[in-house]
């Protein structure tokens, strides 16, 4: 593992810090000079209009992209590389604005999939599945088996994710999210074209999974109703700009920020 | 002969302890939790039920104390039934679905001191209401999810109870002499249980019933279907249901069979097919579902799997009902049958999950024939009862081999049962209540001078089998001008089994002879229509197309010809019907959002068209308001054709064979 355990930073204290990161695609400069920081134990929340580097920013603290400069410090370990497999390793989990699963495997078989990196014994030992890797083998499955009940998706346990409506597959990548046992967990617009049930449930889960398992939670939302509610603090990206940071209410009286979404008269 | 049998004990608690000497290592109840199916013995569903009983007697429940039940089907809300029960308390289990002011009612009403619920949503439902049930003290919840910062003075998990209950009980050995003489002292005659009806007629009412009186009635039935400890049930019916603990908890208890409770509401099909039981009910909406699921799917499935499945349905729908009666069938048949059975039907059943059952049972509502025929072809035990909260459920039961879709068996061993002048049915059985709890008026109202309980439902013996057959509400009975029966309800029925009818309206009250306004079902004319050449433009049109009129007239003259069957029907045949110009539709207020038909505010609506069917002319004109589902209003008028339809003599019920 690499860098301390998350137990070791108490609630409230820095989890993560991102500073003066900026990322640019050729001439495309996606995030300018941004800086922010994640504590331990909150509900962060990135807001911003389209193409305002939301994504990117999340893609920057799971390794996904390289920013070209600017230092990201996660669990006190600074590093300005990082690649996708060690952020995991590291305890960063994070589901996608358009969800990515296996289709054709069982909701079961993909969150058994997030328990991957957990698993001891190599890739025969599970081909075989005798002795310690069957016991191993059961050992994960009850995990998933709590993270089943916990988001009440029994009954879809068995059934080809490809055959569910989407509110339902964007639980299952939650659970796979969640088996990680993750540190720092990453929502990418995780209510995106849900109605007004699936996202008061999705809203209850992540109260929850914030509440229960203590985990982080770093958020991308467009509802704004949902993002006021869950969340501790909210940063507001604009042209990969950070032009706010605050409570949910100041961020809302922020001038900037009503401008950037309604627009301004020139 | 069932009055012969008798119980080995006249409460549940001590069933409880016999079903635990005698057959102690057998399977009582199962749960499936965190993916896998967890058992518990009788032996230890024993253990933990006194562990229950003393941890609630060390919170202070005394006996005659009124103990509310809300939740699903869990172990622990069945166990906390029988522990109360152990202690002389009385169970009040509630559908866990009750919103907060229909809970406060109950609550209220039969004053509960205790609380058994399921989870943190029934904790902060009764939260909500506390204010309305001074009574209340102590809750017990089974799902500790989401409580753990609740103030826990009064609130504690089930699981916790009997913990402290079973530590109580191995500590002091006069404690526990203490709860067995609890059990000891419970009476036959002690109130088992209340159980609320749903209140569909009024604000409901709570049905006392006695343990003796439960054990009577299941003792006869469970002899009736001759269940046995090595009998299987899936507990999925609501807990505060009649058919529930009935079926499940007083039948489990007197016949020792296991239930199993199903991982949530949710997973109970999925489950059904894990559990492969032996004993099942479903009201007919869910073999409906059942039957359109399979449909669908095997029209996903490919050209050969296809045309396999038709072929031998159809080979089921000609021999299976007739090999399942033990009726003479050709050797060619039962051959294609035993072959159907390997190919399809066994796989089929094993998908259901009905491989293992040895009886079903339907009630509740009237089921189709085909569909009622469907699941008996394939060889399933599908049977039809016929009971009410007040009789405990049972009343009637169709036998084996006595099956038929239209009536609801004989009356049950050692069940009376008697029709009123006014066509309702009246009762004396072994499970009968004991009266409404707290509302000596209405108990008073429901019973006869000598006795009898009046069920509220009109029905007859049928001529030809003997059986019972419930035509509607006895309110809703109405009389032709020469006195005939008119039961409305069962002449639509009949009509809305055909496809092509999707709701019917009959009038004839007070009138001199029936007549029907039909509304047609657009997908099944639809197709008629596509596959015959009939053009047409919109429903209206559809509606008033003659050849659409001929069909329909030839289904009423079908549903005629079953309603000369019986003596009692025969009067309320159809005489005239149309097809009206637009659905009844819930925005304009014709059908209740459940699609009940709102037959006052219809027969207002359409009182030009009611006139024209009993004044003789061919067509009317009629106009209406109709609301779109936008909101904004218009005006719909259309000319609407009406028809004679041929009636036919009652058949005489003498020199026919049954």
């Amino acid at each position: 593992m690499s860098g301390p355990a998350a137990s070791d930073i108490a609630a409230g204290e820095v989890l993560l810090s991102i500073e003066n990161v900026s990322l640019s695609f050729g001439g495309v400069r996606a995030i300018r000079d941004v800086s922010f920081d994640i504590k331990k134990g909150e509900v962060r929340a990135i807001i911003g209009p389209n193409g305002a580097g939301k994504t990117s920013m999340l893609n920057v603290i799971n390794g996904f992209y390289q920013p070209q400069q600017g230092r990201i410090t996660f669990k006190g370990k600074t590093r300005s590389k990082m690649q996708p497999h060690d952020a995991a390793r590291g305890g960063i989990a994070r589901t996608f604005q358009n969800v990515a699963l296996f289709k054709g495997m069982s909701a079961l078989d993909n969150i058994m999939a997030g328990r991957t990196l957990k698993m001891r014994r190599g890739l025969l030992w599970q081909i075989l599945r005798v002795g310690p890797a069957l016991n191993e083998e059961v050992a994960h499955r009850h995990r998933v088996e709590e993270i089943i009940d916990f988001l009440e998706i029994q009954a879809i346990r068995k059934v080809p994710v490809a055959r569910l409506p989407y509110g339902l597959q964007k639980r299952v990548e939650l659970g796979r999210a969640l088996a990680m046992e993750p540190d720092l967990l990453l929502l990418d617009e995780p209510m995106a074209g849900m109605n007004l049930e699936e996202k008061e449930d999705m809203s209850r889960f992540i109260v929850d999974v914030n509440d229960h398992f203590g985990t982080t939670v770093a958020l991308i939302e467009h509802d704004m109703g949902v993002v006021m509610d869950l969340s501790d603090r909210v940063v507001v990206l604009d042209h990969g700009v950070k032009i706010a940071d605050g409570t949910p209410d100041e961020v809302k009286k922020n001038q900037d920020v009503i401008d950037a979404y309604l627009g301004v008269a020139h | 002969m069932a009055s012969s049998m008798r119980a080995p004990a006249d409460t549940f608690p001590k069933l409880l302890l016999h079903n635990a000497r005698s057959f102690g290592a057998r399977p009582a109840m199962r749960h499936k939790d965190l993916g896998i199916w967890q058992t518990w013995t009788w032996a230890q569903v024993r253990d933990q039920i006194l562990g229950l009983a003393a941890g609630l007697h060390r919170l202070g429940l005394k006996r005659g104390e009124t103990v509310a039940i809300v939740g699903a089907n869990r172990p622990k809300l069945y166990w906390s039934v029988a522990a109360v029960q152990a202690l002389g308390g009385i169970p009040v289990p509630v559908y866990a679905d009750a919103v907060a002011d229909e809970l406060a009612y109950v609550l209220a009403h039969a004053e509960v001191r205790f609380a058994a619920v399921e989870d943190q949503e029934q904790v902060d439902k009764i939260l909500s209401i506390s204010d309305r049930l001074p009574k209340l003290e102590k809750m017990i919840y089974d799902e500790t999810r989401g409580l753990r910062d609740y103030d826990h003075a009064n609130l504690h998990d089930i699981g916790a109870v009997i913990a402290d209950g079973r530590k109580a009980l191995t500590e002091d050995s006069n404690f526990a002499a203490l709860i067995d003489a609890e059990i000891a002292a419970g009476k036959g005659s002690d109130t088992s249980i209340i159980l609320y009806t749903s209140g569909t007629t009024g604000q409901s009412k709570g049905v006392v019933l006695s343990a003796e009186r439960c054990i009577a009635a299941s003792l006869d039935t469970v002899a009736f279907d001759s269940l046995t400890e090595r009998d299987e049930a899936l507990a999925y019916l609501p807990l505060a249901w009649v058919g529930d603990h009935y079926l499940n908890y007083a039948q489990g208890m007197v016949s020792g069979f296991c239930m199993a409770c199903p991982e949530n509401a949710d997973t109970a099909m999925a489950d059904l097919r894990e559990i492969g039981p032996t004993f099942f009910f479903a009201p007919p909406r869910t073999f409906e579902q059942m039957l359109t699921r399979l449909m669908i799917r095997m029209e996903d499935a490919s050209f050969v799997k296809r045309k396999l499945f038709h072929y031998f349905i159809g080979v089921a729908r000609q021999y299976g009902e007739p090999i399942l009666n033990n009726q003479p069938v050709p050797f060619t048949g039962r051959l294609l049958y035993w072959l159907g059975n390997i190919l399809v039907y066994a796989p089929l059943k094993n998908v259901l999950g009905l491989s293992n059952v040895r009886i079903a049972y339907t009630a509740g509502e009237a089921i189709g024939p085909d569909l009622f025929s469907f699941y008996r072809s394939l060889g399933l035990n599908l049977k039809q009862l016929y009971g009410q909260t007040e009789a405990f459920l049972y009343l009637t039961a169709q036998p084996d081999g006595q099956i038929f879709s239209d009536t609801v068996g004989p009356a049950l061993p050692n069940v009376d049962l008697r029709i009123a002048d006014n066509g309702e049915v009246l009762f004396k059985s072994p499970g009968m209540f004991v009266s409404y709890f707290k509302d000596e008026a209405k108990t008073r109202e429901t019973m006869t001078a000598d006795g009898f309980v009046k069920t509220g439902d009109a029905g007859f013996f049928d001529s030809k089998t003997g059986h019972l057959k419930i035509i509607d509400r006895a309110k809703d009975v109405g009389k032709l001008k020469d006195g005939t029966l008119f039961p409305p309800k069962y002449i639509e029925n009949k009509l809305k089994f055909y496809p092509n009818i999707r709701e019917a309206v009959a009038y004839g009250d007070d009138r001199g002879f029936v007549a029907v306004m039909i509304n047609i079902d657009l997908t099944a004319v639809g197709s008629w229509a596509e596959r015959n050449n009939v053009v047409y433009g919109s429903y209206q049109e559809l509606a008033g197309h003659p050849l659409v009129y001929d069909m329909l007239q030839k289904n009423i003259e079908e549903t005629n010809r079953s309603l000369a069957e019986d003596k009692v029907t025969a009067g309320a045949q159809v005489k005239r019907f149309l097809i009206l110009h637009k659905e009844l539709d819930a925005d304009d207020g014709e059908v209740t959002r459940t699609q009940k038909v709102r037959r006052g505010f219809v027969a207002e609506r359409y009182a030009p068209l009611i006139n024209a069917l009993y004044d003789g002319s061919t067509e009317a004109g009629i106009s209406t308001e109709v609301t779109f589902e936008d909101g904004r209003k218009g005006t719909m008028s259309a000319r609407v054709k009406i028809r004679d339809v041929a009636t036919v003599p009652a058949a005489p019920t003498i020199g026919r064979a049954a």
